[in-house]
């Protein structure tokens, strides 16, 4: 059975196997549950189909949480490229876009998605989706990288956590980040060694992320973060292509993060008492808010 | 936390904005109405902890109720479900209650049927959308919706749980967990059973008619 519990494993397995990482974890995912190879792609088309219609439905929304604190962002910086008046231009504004679309639709109780989960969910996506549009690749490319970046996730979720309440926001924004970057140096062709660097060059990068919500909502700084985040995926896709690696492995890379959220103290893990929500401007929309929703 | 499919890191499919305070909502109220197995006439739903604090924002209440009418996960429809239960006439309202000792995000679900019977369940969002449901009416029960269910309400006395696990045995159905509370001896008790199979409509039917058992519900994974 091809399990894999680490990083390293997946690697030596698609080495083993001449294969690429996707082909291991459909692998994986077949045996597991039990599954044929049709199925499991059937599957990962359905969560694809989801992604691009909240990554479209989300860029045409203007209407404001109840909240207030997210309304037009992925509108605006669409029609930013639409116009060409794009500052990065191509594959990072795009990204941008996707982004927080599919972030927006999250926000406001639309369908995504969970991947890794749903705070998370516009990164895979927005780096992917962006990525496919410019380079031309078809759906089953971009499949290939959905299941790469799926068998990353899990190995941290077998290691560590995939929750801002456990470890704070690098185990949401930070591993999802590392998923999309591995997904996308996938799609590209990459080798399995660059599809491992990306994901470590990601994941180092987002190592101490705090989970500070304001008012407990997944609305600030989740949405734009869920934008950046993107565009840092597909920077660090651009690194790992260009063959520079990791000097820690990432299975370490996991580990020090696990170190990290346990380190990390419980007001900066999801529950709004420290950090941003903390701040003057957070109290006062969490108050104004909440206020405005009090039950007895 | 195990996580063994790929499709629960990259999913699910669901209705923003959270796992726990959202999807995990779904997934309860989704319980609660297979144990009742009918359409409530009337919800009282109680909040405690962050759910009490923050419902409104991450659209709990919506979340709950669309559970409780039916929607999945992932049906658009829990977006409206407060106006379709209006429209449908059911009487919702919502409430806190204190559960000292509870889990941070738990829910109470207090439901009338047509004929003015009532159930009660009790459930929290443990994070990732995962959830359990820790009592029914008066039984404790630790039911997660993760493996096919069978809830039995059943008399306590010899060879009432025989018969139901010969009788899974000889339907080819295996026991992964099972779970029995009583409160007084002799009394009314409570058998839960997660199977690593679907269990047929007539083997429900059958340990339904069995003397000494009073309710058998069979609930698919969630």
């Amino acid at each position: 059975m091809p399990v894999f519990y680490t990083i390293e494993d997946l690697l030596r397995k698609a080495n083993e196997g001449s294969c690429t990482i996707s082909d291991i974890v459909v692998e994986y995912e077949m045996k597991n549950s039990d599954l044929t190879r049709e199925e499991v792609y059937q599957r990962m088309a359905n969560n694809l189909k989801v992604m691009k219609e909240a990554a479209e439905k989300g860029m045409q929304q203007t209407e404001p949480t109840q909240s207030g604190m997210i309304s037009d962002e992925a509108f605006r910086m669409a029609k930013v490229i639409r116009e060409g008046r794009s500052l990065a231009g191509g594959v990072i504004s795009i990204a941008l876009a996707k982004a927080l679309a599919v972030s927006t639709v999250n926000a406001t109780m639309g369908k995504i998605v969970a991947g890794p989960t749903a705070g998370s969910c516009g990164i895979v996506p927005g780096g992917l989706l962006a990525v496919a549009e410019v380079k031309g690749l078809n759906d089953d490319e971009i499949i290939r990288g959905l299941l790469t970046a799926a068998g990353l996730g899990l190995v941290v979720a077998r290691q560590a956590t995939l929750s801002g309440a456990a470890g704070g926001c690098q185990a949401e924004c930070g591993v999802g980040t590392g998923m999309a970057a591995g997904g996308i140096v996938e799609m590209m062709g990459g080798t399995p060694e660059q599809v491992i660097a990306a994901f470590a060059l990601a994941l180092k990068n987002m190592l101490g992320l705090v989970c500070d919500p304001v008012a407990g909502l997944v609305e600030v700084p989740c949405v734009k973060r869920n934008a950046l985040s993107a565009s840092h995926a597909i920077s660090s896709a651009e690194l790992a292509l260009a063959g520079i690696g990791s000097v820690i492995p990432a299975d370490e890379v996991i580990s020090a993060m696990n170190e990290i959220g346990d380190a990390l103290p419980r007001t900066l893990k999801e529950t709004s008492l420290g950090g941003l929500a903390n701040t003057e401007t957070g109290k006062r929309i969490a108050e104004k808010f909440l206020g405005s929703m009090k039950i007895r | 936390m195990e996580k063994l499919s790929i499709f629960e890191v990259m999913g699910p499919i669901m209705i923003g904005p959270s796992s726990s305070h959202t999807a995990g909502a779904v997934r309860i109220g989704n319980l609660a109405r297979k144990l009742l197995n009918e359409e409530p006439k009337e919800m009282k739903i109680y909040f405690y902890g962050s759910f009490a604090e923050t419902f409104k924002g991450h659209g709990t209440d919506i979340a709950v109720v669309g559970g409780l009418l039916g929607y999945r996960l992932d049906d658009e429809r829990i977006r409206t479900s407060l106006e379709s239960a209006a429209n449908k006439d059911i009487h919702v309202e919502f409430h806190r209650f204190e559960a000292p000792n509870a889990h941070p995000n738990t829910i109470k679900i207090e439901l009338t049927r047509a004929d003015d019977s009532t159930l009660q369940v009790i459930g929290s969002s443990v994070g990732g959308g995962e959830i359990v449901i820790t009592k029914i009416d008066r039984f404790k029960v630790n039911l997660t919706g993760k493996y096919p269910t069978i809830w039995i309400l059943h008399l306590d006395k010899p060879g009432v749980i025989a018969k139901v696990t010969s009788t899974l045995a000889l339907n080819g159905v295996n026991i992964a967990f099972m779970e029995v509370f009583r409160e007084d001896r002799g009394a009314l008790s409570s058998m839960v059973v997660q199977t690593d199979q679907n269990v047929p409509a007539e083997v429900i039917r059958e340990v339904n008619s069995f003397i000494g058992v009073k309710i058998c519900r069979f609930i698919e994974p969630i």
